[in-house]
């Protein structure tokens, strides 16, 4: 099955992973040889199937709507890769003079 | 004293009967593990003094009478379980630095019964493999031979309980990644029913697949610890409200009278010669133990494989885009704004195979594609269901090769993934189905063991145990371990 140059960019976007241009035709060529076993499918007979949900077909279930969760800010912040006065930080987001 | 010789359960009664304790074997294991892992590369983490610790603690309640159900036995855990205080990596350069703040329910359980953690173990990244290749902390070897691969994604966990480095070690399975593994390896590896063992902490490629589970060296061990996982577990949304089943119980039950199905679809493939005739041996020891065999029909199962490549990375795509660089994990060097730090970030903290599937992924589930993939891939998977559901009306288990072979060299498969895609042919319906499935040993070839799978229906683990353990009680495979 055919992928565009275009469709690769977009869902590369989509995905948010750079692709670069050295491994973009060999990437194309090996996400094409996977999007051809789905075409194994086609002939598949579905029309008197519902679309599987669960193995064991569940109900989601609920809870209380009770806090369970302790706060761990500084726990978790441990972890960032970037942290100042308890944030996140990351490049500037929204461009311009306010 | 050979200790890595006992089982798992012989240990286990060894330490009740202060035959030994645990800092002794644990201390044995540690040895083992710093001698010989250099060869196999099978742990990301020794925890080395966490483990000690842990052992003492055994010894002390054992001598204080107030021993746990699995006091002082050691374990190695899947670098895909998080531990709280110790890395968690999933085998990724994305969280090679990766501590998380809590521990995964199989971690918390089975620490709360006692049993002692060795270490994490490699794996392919983020469970994608087939062959424990993708890991960033490099391949894994089979330690029947190490210029073979121990299979994936739990190829750390089958390499050190093969090489007696751990007595038993947690792992996952979303297309086969325990069983592919376990049959490579020469060991006995489970994958319970969809929902039995809690996901929670157990970081998700396909949610709606992934199952945790074991690989040990016998039927026996393995039931003792997969009773241990198992349970309803609140945290998880999709566990089953069912308590811990009893697995010993019915082990040592005849299987005299009862039914297993061949399902004629997976034996009109072409396999190797060697497969066959295990299999065909395996089949006439049921027979001589008091099984009876019977033909059945899958009839959808040749689209197993399709609709797995849809829905695991459909599930995946939306699964890791956590991985944004913002709150844990890598991060590019010197983003110059938000989306170059997302796309960097991204590209080079996932490795090929990661990135394939996330890509394969956000493809089938993008606008306008949604209907022709997901969702007919969602259909195809109630149609291989429903083909499980009629088969089990006539028979207890359904038995077929695990593995369309023996274990291949390193290298040999990682340059076509497709080609790698069918080493869990035999495998990927037992997920998309939910069903427990198991994998045991059966034969060999030319020095490299071999397994044989049995899928049963839902919440059966205890009918398939009791099935490998009839056929491990008979049979000497399960025994031969690889000289290392």
């Amino acid at each position: 099955m055919a992928l565009s140059d275009k469709e690769l960019k977009e869902i590369s976007y989509l995905a948010r992973i750079n692709v670069k241009e050295e491994s973009f035709s060999s990437l194309k060529k090996e996400l094409e040889q996977i999007l051809t076993l789905f075409e194994e499918l086609n002939e598949a007979d579905t029309s008197s199937v519902d679309a599987m949900s669960h193995p064991l077909d569940l109900s989601q279930p609920t809870r209380k709507d009770e806090v369970t969760e302790e706060n761990k800010r500084d726990e978790l912040l441990k972890n960032a890769p970037s942290v100042k006065s308890g944030l996140f930080i990351v490049p500037k987001v929204i461009d311009g003079e306010a | 004293m050979d200790l890595h010789k006992l089982s798992l359960k012989e240990q286990l009664e060894g330490l009740k009967k202060s035959e030994f304790t645990s800092v002794e074997l644990t201390s044995h294991y540690l040895k083992r593990i710093s001698k010989h892992d250099e060869k196999f590369n099978s742990f990301i983490t020794v925890t080395e003094e966490n483990a000690l610790m842990q052992a003492k603690a055994a010894d002390e309640r054992y001598k204080k009478d107030k021993s746990l159900p699995l006091d002082g036995v050691p374990i190695a855990h899947k670098d895909i379980f998080c531990t709280k205080g110790v890395r968690t990596t999933c085998g990724s350069k994305m969280l090679s630095n990766f501590e998380a703040p809590y521990s995964s329910t199989v971690y918390t359980k089975l620490d709360e019964q006692g049993m002692v953690m060795l270490g994490k173990t490699n794996m392919d990244e983020f469970a994608m493999g087939s062959s424990n290749e993708t890991s960033y902390f490099g391949p894994v070897s089979n330690p029947w031979d190490t210029e073979y691969v121990p299979g994936g994604s739990s190829g750390g966990s089958a390499s050190c309980v093969s090489a007696e480095l751990a007595p038993i070690a947690t792992a996952t399975d979303t297309g086969g990644s325990i069983r592919q593994p376990a049959s490579l390896c020469g060991l006995t590896g489970i994958k319970p029913t969809y929902g039995r063992v809690s996901r929670y902490g157990m970081i998700a490629f396909a949610s709606s697949l992934d199952q945790g589970g074991v690989v040990a060296r016998s039927a026996e061990d393995a039931a003792l610890i997969l009773e241990g996982m198992s349970g309803h577990d609140p945290k998880d949304s999709t566990s089953l409200k069912l308590p811990s089943p009893d697995l010993t119980k019915n082990l040592k039950d005849s299987i005299q009278g009862m039914k297993i199905g061949l399902p004629k679809e997976f034996f009109e493939q072409d396999m190797p010669s060697y497969v066959e005739q295990s299999i065909q041996e395996a089949i006439e020891t049921y027979k001589s133990l008091g099984a009876e065999i019977v033909e059945v029909s899958l009839k959808n199962i040749n689209l197993s494989l399709p609709i797995y490549y849809i829905i695991a990375p459909a599930e995946c795509s939306a699964n890791l885009s956590r991985y944004d660089g913002v709150r844990y994990g890598y991060r590019c060097e010197d983003p110059k704004d938000i989306e170059d730090l997302y796309m960097r970030t991204r590209e080079e903290g996932f490795g090929a195979e990661v990135k394939r599937r996330i890509l394969i992924g956000t493809y089938a589930l993008s606008a306008g594609f949604y209907d022709a993939y997901y969702l007919k891939a969602q259909k195809c998977r109630q149609l291989v269901a429903n083909d499980f559901t009629n088969a089990f009306e006539s028979v207890d288990v359904i038995l077929s090769p695990t593995t369309p072979g023996t274990a291949f060299k390193a290298g040999e498969k990682s340059d076509d993934p497709t080609e790698m895609y069918l080493q869990d042919i035999f495998t990927i319906p037992a997920n998309l189905a939910g069903l427990p499935g198991i994998s045991i040993p059966c034969g060999e070839h030319d020095g490299l063991p071999l397994g044989m799978q049995l899928v049963g229906n839902s919440l059966q683990e205890d009918k398939l145990l009791q099935f490998a353990h009839s056929y491990q009680s008979n049979t000497d495979w399960h025994k031969k371990m690889p000289n290392i």
